[in-house]
């Protein structure tokens, strides 16, 4: 530090600039390697998940098995398969040779890499090798659990149910904070603000009553008791809603008003395609909270597995399939892809939405 | 809540100069159209919330199962008096609330830390780093969980082999009554995604001058944070702390798929909510989860109320509000 200022006198100003330019540098490169380094930790276990998924299931327990999917490799020779192992040689240099002829004491190689230099005897106990790997992909685990957990099935059951119940949220939400963004009312404050208290309000004290009357309705073993709460709207959703609604000048709906539209009309001429952006950001928050929500689904499908979403069909494979754990992990990547892939390409009405709808609380 | 800007201005002309009583002013076209509007709130309100919270309650003091809802009795307290001597409901207590112990500081903590990290202007591509933080969030439950269970695999996760390279031999995690409760914070790591953003938010509605004057001052990088970006945020650091809370009383998912319900090993993951669910729906002993759904709301009430009296201490409303 204290080398600047006698520098500055002795070359001039344009190398300090350089010199700051430089330390910036250092700062940014060091700032950036960290965030790569917590977020290669953070997101290690995708990484687990795919590369598990394409492994065939004894490579998880094999001794020396690489972290990628991979298979013992075999070589081919006159006719015949023979396994490679890594040998050490003399020199200390591990080679992949293939077993040609094992004894107990010494054995015969090749070289799969110059077979024309013929067969190498080795010195050393073979049993004592490790089996050579080589990268191979294993895609039989994804067809395998999708026919196993009947994919199809639980997706479109899933998509049926996020987008019904999305529906229904999304229109609902959008006609309550209609109304208590532009009408006035008695009370509408103290309704708002107990609307808002519901969030706090735990679900399960709702639970046993609501169940014991869908149970009545004959609706356990349904999809309805999924999907008709939501078209009573939800706080979260209203609240966002009319946060944005309020941000949309009352000049349109009078002008509008003057050519005679009615509340109805406005609503859709007017407020819904000024509100586009927090109208797609409740409809993604809601139908993807619907597409991964759980306890619901498991209290009110649990006898019917032929209705269950995904995460519900999920949870009863891994009970099921807790041994075969590259089945699970390919699983888990089909259950997730959807709410992934969408999550990248609306990245940024996510969370925006997210920022909207907590800070402004 | 803050009173709508700009509803009133303009209409005042049209209202009465005497103030109309309330049945009057309720039954005025703009009132009778608005309330159409929210007519959803409010019979979803009095038919999923209002009836349900006073049916529940009415069911705590019954043995109701609901199959037989005939055989219905009213039992008075004895719900409540079974709580008192009810073994399991203590543990599942204090699992919750060891739980909530550790793992509510460790996720504010690391939340704020990344909120911290992808903010910083020394940092490259700093929206591709929210995303991939945030990116988790959007991975079902059970998917992320069954992810877990597999890097958390005592012979052959990755989360052992990693600490094998440095020297530690890595606990079994999941069959643990000591680990799983950190296996499962440590799980919770990757749902810090809106606690992230909401922090971030609060982080860039902090003057820059106060760092400025804060430097001039003398003040280190620490003494900056500590006096500076923790008050500023506070307000924000209150909502994700009562949310965080309140998603912890009501953890279930992730208990339920590593356990498959039961709450092994040894009732180490019996979470208050896990139990509730296996006494209404595994014994159906409603009446009873009544009950317990009704000491859950209690403790949650009195937990928020507890930290809103406490916010007027640590929590800075800035002078504008």
């Amino acid at each position: 530090m204290s080398a600047i200022p006698v520098r500055r006198a002795r070359i001039g100003a344009n190398d300090t600039r350089l010199q700051a330019q430089m330390r910036r540098f250092t700062a940014v490169s060091g700032m950036t390697l960290l965030a790569v380094a917590v977020v290669s930790i953070f997101l290690m276990p995708l990484v687990f998940m795919i590369a598990t998924s394409f492994k065939d299931r004894s490579q998880l327990t094999a001794p020396g098995a690489p972290l990628y999917p991979a298979a013992p490799e075999t070589f081919e020779w006159q006719g015949a398969e023979y396994p490679v192992y890594d040998v050490p040689g003399p020199d200390g240099v591990v080679r992949a040779w293939a077993l040609v002829e094992p004894h107990r004491e010494d054995s015969i190689f090749i070289d799969p890499a110059d077979p024309e230099a013929g067969p190498i005897t080795w010195e050393g106990r073979w049993r004592t090798l490790q089996q050579h790997w080589g990268f191979a992909l294993n895609v039989e685990n994804f067809t395998n659990a999708w026919e196993t957990i009947d994919f199809p099935r639980l997706f479109v059951n899933t998509f049926a149910i996020a987008g019904l119940s999305t529906v229904a949220a999304v229109a609902s939400a959008i006609c309550v904070a209609y109304g208590f963004s532009r009408f006035r009312f008695p009370g509408r404050n103290g309704l708002f603000i107990v609307m808002l208290a519901t969030i706090i309000l735990p679900f399960q004290v709702t639970l046993i009553p609501t169940y014991a009357v869908f149970l009545a309705f004959g609706w356990v073993g349904t999809w309805w008791p999924l999907i008709i709460p939501h078209a009573f709207s939800n706080a979260y959703n209203v609240f966002l809603l009319r946060q944005y609604f309020l941000t949309i000048p009352r000049e349109l709906d009078e002008a509008a008003m003057i050519d005679g539209a009615g509340p109805f009309r406005i609503l859709r001429s007017v407020i819904v395609p000024q509100a586009i952006p927090a109208i797609v950001a409740v409809t993604l928050f809601h139908f993807f909270w619907a597409w991964n929500e759980y306890f619901l689904p498991l209290v009110y499908l649990q006898s019917e597995p032929d209705l269950q979403p995904l995460s519900v069909g999920l949870a009863r494979f891994n009970a099921l399939y807790s041994q075969e754990p590259t089945l699970i992990q390919a699983a888990a990547i089909m259950a997730m892809a959807l709410p992934v892939v969408v999550f990248f390409l609306a990245q940024r009405a996510f969370m925006r939405g997210v920022v909207f709808g907590g800070v402004e609380k | 809540m803050a009173s709508t800007p700009g509803t009133t201005s303009g209409r005042v002309a049209a209202v009465p100069l005497a103030p109309p009583g309330l049945w009057t002013r309720l039954r005025s076209p703009e009132s009778l159209t608005g309330l159409a509007f929210v007519a959803p709130f409010l019979i979803g309100f009095v038919v999923f919330s209002a009836l349900p919270m006073l049916a529940s309650l009415a069911l705590s003091f019954t043995d109701f199962d609901p199959r037989r809802p005939a055989e219905i009795q009213f039992i008075g307290l004895d719900n409540y008096a079974r709580m008192l001597r009810d073994p399991i409901l203590l543990e599942s207590l204090w699992v919750t609330v060891r739980f909530a112990v550790m793992v509510v500081p460790l996720t504010l903590a690391f939340a704020l830390a990344v909120a911290m990290l992808v903010n910083s202007t020394l940092l490259a591509g700093r929206n591709v780093f929210r995303t991939l933080f945030y990116m988790p969030m959007q991975i079902p439950i059970v998917a992320s969980t069954v992810v877990w269970i597999g890097v958390l695999n005592a012979s052959n996760g990755w989360l052992n082999y990693g600490l094998e390279a440095i020297g530690i031999p890595g606990p079994n995690w999941l069959n643990s009554a000591v680990w799983v409760g950190p296996a499962l914070a440590l799980m919770g790591l990757w749902g810090i995604g809106n606690m992230m953003l909401i922090f971030l938010a609060g982080l860039q509605s902090v003057p820059t001058e106060l760092y400025d004057a804060a430097k001039v001052d003398g003040a280190g990088p620490w003494a900056r944070f500590r006096n500076v970006t923790v008050p500023m945020i506070s307000p924000v650091l209150f909502y994700n702390l009562i949310i965080a809370l309140i998603a912890t009383f009501q953890y279930f998912t992730q208990a339920y798929v590593i356990s498959n319900g039961r709450g092994d090993p040894d009732r180490a993951t019996l979470f208050f909510n896990l139990n509730l669910y296996r006494e209404a729906f595994t014994f159906f002993d409603m009446g009873y989860a009544s009950a317990l759904a009704w000491l859950l709301f209690v403790i949650v009430l009195g937990l928020t109320i507890l930290l809103f009296r406490s916010a007027g201490s640590w929590v800075y409303e800035g002078g504008e509000r």
